[in-house]
């Protein structure tokens, strides 16, 4: 009797884990499809039946990739302008947060909810006339464009602002005796305390930048100032046919953030729910 | 002798950054916006006032735009109810197990941090025509016709949510299994007492307990997919179709928003359909918070 119930416990199990199982292969096999199909020779890739190995494997489309398109300086540019938002977002938001969260001042509630709002507009509404303040700032096809109205994303002053909250005034109180500024408070105190949620909203500015796609495609030109994902838009619009190089640059696109994605799986799988909290 | 000041004026240096940024980049384009609804705008010359002419022309003269709002709901209709019950299904098959939950949500999670339009290119690629696609090519083994899914005016939208419902899973099966892991065993352990097999303790434990995670998914979600747009410009480019691919089929709104405003520069004309949509998502959004309030 004690066996049976055992037995069929771990059939169970078995049948959960198959299930989830399937349903993980199916998550994996479109990137182990790109992987193989960016390293495969044309002779290979349209074949029937379509082959699940590489016979002869070849680096060609990602030579094609860096040679006929300015790859190498797209990576660049993404690392650049994700970057830079990310840092600027980390010092503007947390120093805005804390403003919200612990001083007090007229209209402060009133200019909080204007914020909050606009997380709510859908950003196709800002799309248009964006591009019109940024060519009338002489912004189109420069890094300001894609850098400056992405530096204090009312997102993050809302984590940072909820954060702070939880911050007892206390030792802002003590600060303030031992006579520190505002300023000072903010430096010494609020920062250092502050920093797990200055983790997450790191991770997510410079993923959210780094995947970032319409923007970037509306406000520049020159093949120069692409940023990567637009680089997977120039392959699948020119070179439609030649899919083992679009697999490549699918690639170049994907693989850095997975890898920082398995580094920090576990602050990405909580940093979800803290990025969503809204309302 | 100084009066001290019950607020701080440092305050308003510390948000001005934000504050000016905000205002330069949302707070005026939210009305422009609105006023350019109202002009004719081709960025070279200066808009020109024509009342409610966009507005008409797009709900009574305009068909591609009805196109487009048929195909974004019928999107949306598949996408959303597919997907989530999907990743709520895997939750609770998820949260019955006593390890290797970790590895399951960190594969299942891959495509939420890549980038939507390099997950678009791979799946054109496996949707490929005729017998290169891996798909068409496991079609052929199930015994089935392959189809020609990007050039074929009934697939393309089915293969552009097929595409979006994998990319989804993971966000919301890792959102469903911390609620579900927040249930008590005890219900659990109450419905088994009651006969309740494991369909039985989905339904009347899991799906009730978990509504408030589940309206707020459902709210983020049919937000979202309404504004999907990053696949379908991949999916239905590259070819000479336009932006909405063979015959519109796979025109979202969003996407003929991109081509009115951005190919064609009427950006009169894409300033009316970007506040159709924030209209249609404001609508969606109140009757999915009235959804919350009456529980």
């Amino acid at each position: 009797m004690n066996a049976n119930v055992g037995w069929r416990i771990n059939w169970r199990t078995l049948l959960i884990v198959a299930i989830l199982s399937v349903g993980a292969l199916l998550m994996v096999l479109p990137y182990y499809w790109m992987v193989i199909s960016s390293l495969k020779p044309p002779e290979e890739l349209y074949t029937y039946p379509p082959r699940f190995t590489v016979l002869k494997p070849t680096f060609a489309p990602y030579r094609e990739l860096f040679t006929m398109l300015p790859m190498a300086r797209s990576l660049l540019n993404s690392v650049f302008v994700a970057s830079s938002v990310t840092l600027s977002n980390m010092f503007l938001c947390s120093l805005a947060g804390y403003a919200f969260a612990k001083l007090r001042f007229p209209g402060r509630d009133a200019i909080f909810v204007a914020l909050i709002s606009a997380m709510m507009i859908p950003w196709q509404v800002f799309l248009i006339p964006g591009f019109v303040i940024v060519k009338n700032l002489g912004w189109l096809n420069t890094y300001w464009a894609l850098i400056i109205p992405n530096l204090a994303m009312p997102f993050g002053i809302f984590m940072c602002r909820q954060y702070i909250m939880s911050i007892p005034d206390g030792l802002i109180e003590a600060a303030r005796i031992d006579g520190y500024n505002e300023f000072g408070i903010y430096w010494r105190v609020i920062l250092p305390l502050v920093t797990p949620a200055l983790a997450t909203l790191a991770i997510f500015t410079f993923l959210s930048q780094w995947n970032s796609f319409v923007w970037p495609l509306i406000v520049t030109q020159s093949s120069q100032m692409r940023t990567v994902p637009l680089i997977i838009a120039v392959l699948n619009g020119q070179f439609g046919a030649n899919f083992a190089m679009i697999m490549a640059g699918a690639l170049v696109v994907t693989l850095p953030m997975l890898l920082v994605f398995l580094a920090f799986q576990r602050q990405f799988i909580k940093g979800v729910f803290l990025t969503t909290i809204r309302e | 002798m100084r009066r001290q000041l019950d607020w701080h004026p440092i305050a308003f240096v510390f948000i001005a950054p934000a504050l000016l940024l905000f205002l330069i980049f949302i707070f005026v384009p939210l009305f422009a916006s609105l006023y350019l609804s109202f002009t004719q705008y081709n960025v070279l010359h200066p808009p020109q006032w024509v009342g409610l002419e966009n507005f008409r022309q797009l709900l009574f003269h305009d068909p591609r735009f009805w196109k487009a709002f048929r195909n974004t709901v019928c999107y949306v209709v598949g996408v959303v109810p597919i997907g989530i019950s999907t990743a709520l299904l895997l939750a609770a098959a998820l949260e019955e197990l006593a390890r290797g939950k970790q590895l399951f949500k960190v594969l299942y999670f891959i495509p939420t941090v890549t980038s939507v339009v390099a997950i678009a290119a791979v799946w054109k690629w496996l949707f490929a025509g005729e017998k290169f696609g891996l798909i068409n090519y496991g079609l052929i083994q199930l015994g089935l016709k392959p189809v020609d899914w990007l050039l074929s005016p009934t697939w393309i939208l089915p293969a552009i949510m097929i595409m979006s419902i994998w990319a989804g899973l993971g966000y919301n099966l890792v959102f469903f299994s911390a609620g579900i892991s927040t249930i008590p065993q005890t219900l659990y352990e109450a419905a088994k007492v009651d006969g309740a097999n494991w369909w039985g303790r989905f339904w009347n434990v899991t799906v009730p307990m978990l509504r408030p995670t589940l309206v707020f998914v459902v709210v983020m979600a049919v937000i979202n997919s309404f504004q999907v747009f990053d696949q379908v410009y991949i999916m239905t480019g590259g070819t000479s179709e336009g932006t909405g691919g063979v015959l519109d089929s796979g025109l979202t709104l969003v996407s003929y928003l991109y081509e009115q405003g951005f190919v064609r520069f009427r950006m009169g004309y894409a300033s009316a359909i970007a506040y159709l949509i924030f209209g249609c998502v404001f609508g969606l959004t109140l009757v999915n918070i009235r959804m919350l309030r009456s529980k």
